[in-house]
């Protein structure tokens, strides 16, 4: 057998064929019409395709290497002020600023992670929680930069020079082509050695480094990677709605960014963009019922994480295999 | 320090001691193994043989100086360790339960970085020593049965190119045919000149392979014998409990 085929082999996580092909189908089918009747659901999935990238690089932190996070709107929203200052004050292109803002966001998560990434569990998860917090702050006591509770408005659509885009449809097709490269990124990580020396971290820390993996360079790696994605994320929600404000970047986009995740299935390639999918869209689906909509919405996310723990990728036969038992020989 | 055959050891361990809070789980301990020697710590439950383990490979902080070919290592960590070959068998193996077989193995040669050829090797040796894992190559980890797991966890280590193969209780949770076949396996691997530290419950299993013993009582090398020394069941109990 060449090496070649060695790396590719990945048995035990194969899709389960219908599932996943019925699956797909109603996705592409679900976007089409979305793409075709245009209207308030184009701006629902512009939103979805934003969180999917967050919970991307949220899943490449907390599923491949098994840390807990919850600061990661911090990076979010370096991203997101990043973009808005660069590009209102500055006139920077909007891609230039995105690129620079994912820039500082990893700087920020080098010089946050060295330290913080020596804490384990709670403790990490605390950390980064105070993280958020902080951010958070800065963006509403910073009124000289970041207008404070005011916001920023009229920042300007994605786009090169002179060509921009505007049109909402043309905005969603964007942003799913950058998901998609998103996901590309995400699936090939995964896969190769460092993917898997990250996943040997989630396994056991100590028996990765039994193994001569170097557990807090891949720890901090994985979170710099977070943070990109988060920053890319709190971009282009500046680009997509052109304005943005501490609240932004607020709690809820920590609970609406987890649940996403563990709805979709954490661990897994497409669980974060199936969650941020269908966590975006429940909530529309039950908008008819009124002032009961929320409890419809907890309500279905409740049965969905009892029924199926490991998320729905669970359906296409992606997610995790149980725990190691302890059979007898 | 010399080993029993005049060699220089291959890994010599002077007062290492480690402590979880204030409780001392070693005390100040000393032992070596020689090149292509089999040795074996014994000792009953809560005497300090996996904190002795953990500590050698600094899985755990510790004090004390560990010397391994020669070199002061004791101010390397477990990866550093990991690279000179100084390989550990977790007790409860350590698998990585949602990878298969073969990823498992492609782990324990990450030490080894890219090289293809070198990888292909090992596989082939792993896969002649444990014709079963090569049946399992594309099963996941945690679908195996604990005498499969096992042997994973061993395959795993061997693919880094131990120079030092450490083990804990390798055969903790087999059926005793099982566990007799796997450390059967370990004497082979002896035999071709591998160094083995084995901590081991089954002290019968032990003595029959390993050339030297360790005794290890309430955190304290009570004894270091030769196992041919050893010449009843009595004897090794009065050791026990001294």
């Amino acid at each position: 057998m060449t090496s070649r085929s060695i790396i590719s082999i990945k048995a035990g996580r194969k899709p389960d064929g219908v599932v996943a092909v019925v699956a797909l189908a109603a996705i592409v089918v679900m976007f089409a019409v979305v793409f075709w009747r245009g209207g308030y659901l184009v701006t629902v999935l512009q939103l979805a395709m934003i969180y999917g990238i967050f919970c991307l690089g949220l899943n490449f932190f907390m599923g491949y290497t098994g840390q807990a996070s919850f600061g990661q709107n911090a990076f979010a929203a370096i991203g997101g002020y990043g973009s808005a200052i660069l590009c209102v004050e500055f006139q920077w292109e909007p891609v230039l600023a995105l690129i620079a803002s994912m820039g500082v966001a990893g700087l920020a998560a080098l010089v946050v992670g060295y330290p913080t990434l020596r804490l384990r569990g709670h403790y990490l998860a605390m950390a980064t929680f105070a993280l958020g917090l902080i951010t958070y702050d800065i963006s509403v006591q910073w009124t000289s930069l970041t207008q404070g509770y005011m916001g920023y408005s009229g920042i300007p659509p994605l786009g090169i020079g002179p060509f921009t885009i505007e049109d909402e449809r043309l905005k969603l097709l964007c942003l799913v082509v950058l998901l998609l490269v998103g996901l590309w990124i995400s699936h090939r990580l995964r896969d190769s050695r460092f993917g898997r020396a990250l996943r040997a971290i989630s396994g056991s820390e100590s028996g990765a480094a039994a193994l001569g993996i170097r557990v807090s360079r891949y720890k901090l790696v994985a979170f710099i990677i977070a943070a990109l994605y988060a920053s890319a994320a709190g971009s282009l929600f500046a680009h997509v709605v052109g304005f943005i404000s501490p609240e932004v970047f607020g709690l809820q986009m920590v609970v609406v960014t987890f649940t996403m995740l563990y709805v979709g299935g954490v661990g897994t390639v497409y669980g974060p963009v199936i969650g941020a999918v269908v966590a975006s869209l429940l909530p529309e689906i039950f908008r008819s019922t009124g002032r009961f909509q929320d409890i419809a919405y907890a309500a279905v996310l409740l049965l969905m994480l009892i029924f199926m723990p490991k998320g729905l990728s669970a359906l296409t036969g992606s997610a995790r295999p149980q725990p190691l038992d302890k059979a007898e020989g | 320090m010399t080993a029993a055959g005049g060699d220089t050891p291959l890994i010599a361990v002077s007062d290492l001691a480690a402590s979880y809070g204030h409780i001392a789980a070693l005390k100040p301990t000393s032992l070596h193994v020689a090149p292509g020697e089999f040795v074996t710590v014994l000792g009953p439950n809560g005497a300090g043989k996996t904190t002795l383990l953990r500590a050698m490979t600094r899985l755990i902080g510790s004090r004390g100086r560990v010397v391994f070919n020669g070199r002061d290592v004791s101010a390397l960590r477990t990866h550093q360790l990991a690279k000179l070959g100084v390989i550990m068998v977790q007790e409860g193996r350590g698998l990585f339960g949602d990878m298969t077989v073969r990823e498992n193995l492609m782990l324990g040669a990450y030490s080894l970085g890219g090289s293809a050829a070198e990888i292909e090797r090992r596989f082939d040796e792993v896969f002649g020593l444990f014709p079963r894992l090569r049946e399992r190559a594309g099963q996941v980890a945690a679908s195996m049965s604990g005498g499969e797991q096992q042997m994973l966890a061993i395959g795993r280590a061997l693919m880094a190119g131990p120079k030092l193969l450490i083990l804990d209780e390798p055969s903790l949770g087999l059926a005793p045919k099982v566990a007799e076949e796997i450390l059967s396996t370990l004497g082979e691997l002896n035999k071709g000149g591998l160094g083995i530290l084995l901590v081991e419950q089954k002290a019968p299993l032990a003595l029959k392979l390993a050339r030297r013993a360790y005794v290890l009582s309430s955190g304290y090398v009570r004894a270091e014998l030769r196992t041919d020394e050893i010449r009843s069941h009595r004897d090794l109990a009065l050791y026990y409990f001294n």
